[in-house]
């Protein structure tokens, strides 16, 4: 992988040399720990400048008491504002919908940054899946149903993919997991550093690799689906029912690819009837109910 | 980052025929049924050679019409029920061109069978021998926009349960012009005419099906999927 032309900053440091002394210290740095030594840029400045260059760089600082000894540091600062955070993977807003005048689901309103994972409960008929669906653009939204915003930008206008699993694996019974995976990943691209091999192999398909879909179990299909989703170059997963026909181990599968992927920086929203209990961290929950009284 | 475009155009059409491959059986279905049906006319018209002659080239026609309606059902249905068509509307990739690859590949595995055997059954019912080269020549213009149509079509029909009698009502009107024009030529180098005029009108209608078809067809799809 090629480094990375810029860094992101996500702090800045102000440090006055001494107590007394007009002269400040600004430098920038990746993280909120960022000293001056790892700093990506450092200007000595003097005076009011210093602050205004931190006011500019539109990141949040703050500047603690200065310390009492002169030639300590005093700094410092942090915390991204909101105005440069990056905006949310999927943000939607008073989406509602519904299917010849009948209410399906809505309004409702969630935003989904990166790195989380939002589990949408509900009974059945509540809408999930259409919700899941109307997500990936599937569904069309009629007028006045709200807003979806991908990264910022109107879901219809917006070039960001997505991976989506809906109740049919997308699959074709008459070929291997291979060969699926394979047309899956040149419709789609491949993430970089996997391969159809090594996801085959970490839901745990090895052996049936090339073993027409046709003769697998429910279950070893839902695998191979998965790994599809997991070779996929995206950042939000839409995953519907992604446990439904797993094993235990299956379930633990599935628990462990959502963690990977958030932890990457991914995000993704997953449905579920409500009798398995995703053990993920930090995990959020929306609650959908049905609407016919 | 999605995939260039020829890279998902050709992984799909290397998948479907990887499919078809596994289904060969399937595949051989419409050339059956055509041979079947050109045996029966003799059986029910009487092996008088004069009567079927004249007959041939239209009876010919009608059967690769009839024969290529066949597998047109399963064209989109397998994918609206396994969920690929859902992946290949999330993937950036437009639709239309990827339903153009469906399409393509449905004329070279149906079509083309059916024209390779189409101087087999005219000249067995008798055409003069000198019909047949433009009898494969007007199938090879009209046949691709019988399976554009075809395809739109089944696009329509494509998340009812069966189709059963629609599919056949929306193509053959369709399909009408085709059919005049094509089984004219060849009745009009019978007679010793130039059958430049309908043969230049059926690649009319084939370019203008093959330009517009996908893009109706994609969007035919979106709407009866949703």
């Amino acid at each position: 992988m090629t480094p990375p032309r810029y860094a992101v900053a996500s702090s800045v440091g102000l440090r006055q040399k001494t107590s007394q002394s007009r002269r400040w210290c600004f430098f920038v740095g990746t993280s909120d720990k960022t000293n001056e030594s790892q700093s990506l840029l450092t200007l000595r400045v003097h005076g009011r400048r210093a602050f205004r260059l931190a006011r500019m760089s539109g990141l949040k600082y703050r500047r603690l008491k200065p310390s009492a000894e002169p030639g300590t540091t005093s700094v410092l600062s942090m915390r991204q504002s909101p105005r440069t955070a990056p905006p949310p993977l999927i943000e939607v807003r008073q989406l509602c919908f519904s299917r010849s005048d009948e209410p399906i689901f809505g309004p409702m309103a969630f935003a989904l940054e990166a790195g989380e994972v939002l589990l949408v409960e509900g009974a059945n008929g509540s809408g999930k899946t259409t919700l899941l669906r109307v997500l990936a653009g599937l569904l069309e939204l009629g007028e006045d149903a709200g807003e979806i915003l991908r990264e910022g930008v109107a879901a219809a206008e917006s070039q960001q993919a997505l991976a989506f699993l809906g109740h049919a694996s997308g699959l074709k019974l008459d070929l291997s997991p291979r060969e699926n995976l394979r047309f899956t990943t040149r419709l789609g691209g491949l993430r970089a550093g996997a391969s159809i091999h090594a996801a085959l192999l970490s839901v745990g398909l090895d052996g049936f690799e090339d073993t027409p879909m046709r003769y697998l179990s429910a279950g070893q299909r839902k695998r191979a689906a998965l790994a599809g989703i997991l070779s996929a170059p995206v950042a939000l997963w839409l995953l519907d029912e992604p446990y439904a026909n797993l094993d235990q181990e299956g379930h633990v599968l599935v628990d462990r690819l959502l963690e990977t992927h958030a932890a990457r920086g991914g995000a993704a929203i997953i449905t579920s009837h409500g009798m398995t209990s995703p053990a993920i961290r930090g995990i959020r929950r929306l609650r959908m109910e049905c609407h016919h009284e | 980052m999605s995939s260039p475009l020829g890279d998902a155009f050709f992984g799909l059409l290397a998948r479907d025929a990887i499919g078809l491959w596994r289904r060969r059986g399937e595949v051989l279905n419409p050339v059956l049924f055509a041979l079947m049906v050109a045996t029966l006319f003799p059986l029910a018209l009487g092996p008088e050679a004069a009567r079927l002659a004249r007959v041939a080239s239209g009876v010919s026609w009608v059967i690769v019409l009839l024969a290529s309606l066949l597998s047109l059902d399963v064209l989109f249905r397998s994918d609206v029920e396994d969920g690929s068509l859902d992946a290949m509307r999330v993937s950036q990739q437009p639709l239309a061109v990827l339903v153009a690859g469906k399409i393509l590949l449905h004329w070279l595995a149906t079509a083309v069978p059916l024209i390779v055997l189409s101087p087999i059954i005219a000249l067995a019912l008798g055409m003069p021998r000198i019909g047949v080269s433009t009898l494969v020549l007007a199938l090879l213009l009209a046949t691709p926009q019988i399976s554009v149509f075809g395809a739109c079509a089944a696009a329509l029909t494509a998340s009812l349960h069966r189709s059963g009698i629609l599919l056949s009502l929306i193509v053959l009107p369709l399909a009408v012009p085709a059919l005049i024009f094509g089984a004219g030529a060849v009745e009009t180098v019978l007679v010793g005419g130039n059958p430049a005029q309908p043969l230049f009108l059926l690649a009319a209608g084939g370019i203008l099906a093959v330009a517009f078809g996908p893009l109706v067809c994609a969007s035919a799809l979106r709407m009866s999927a949703s």
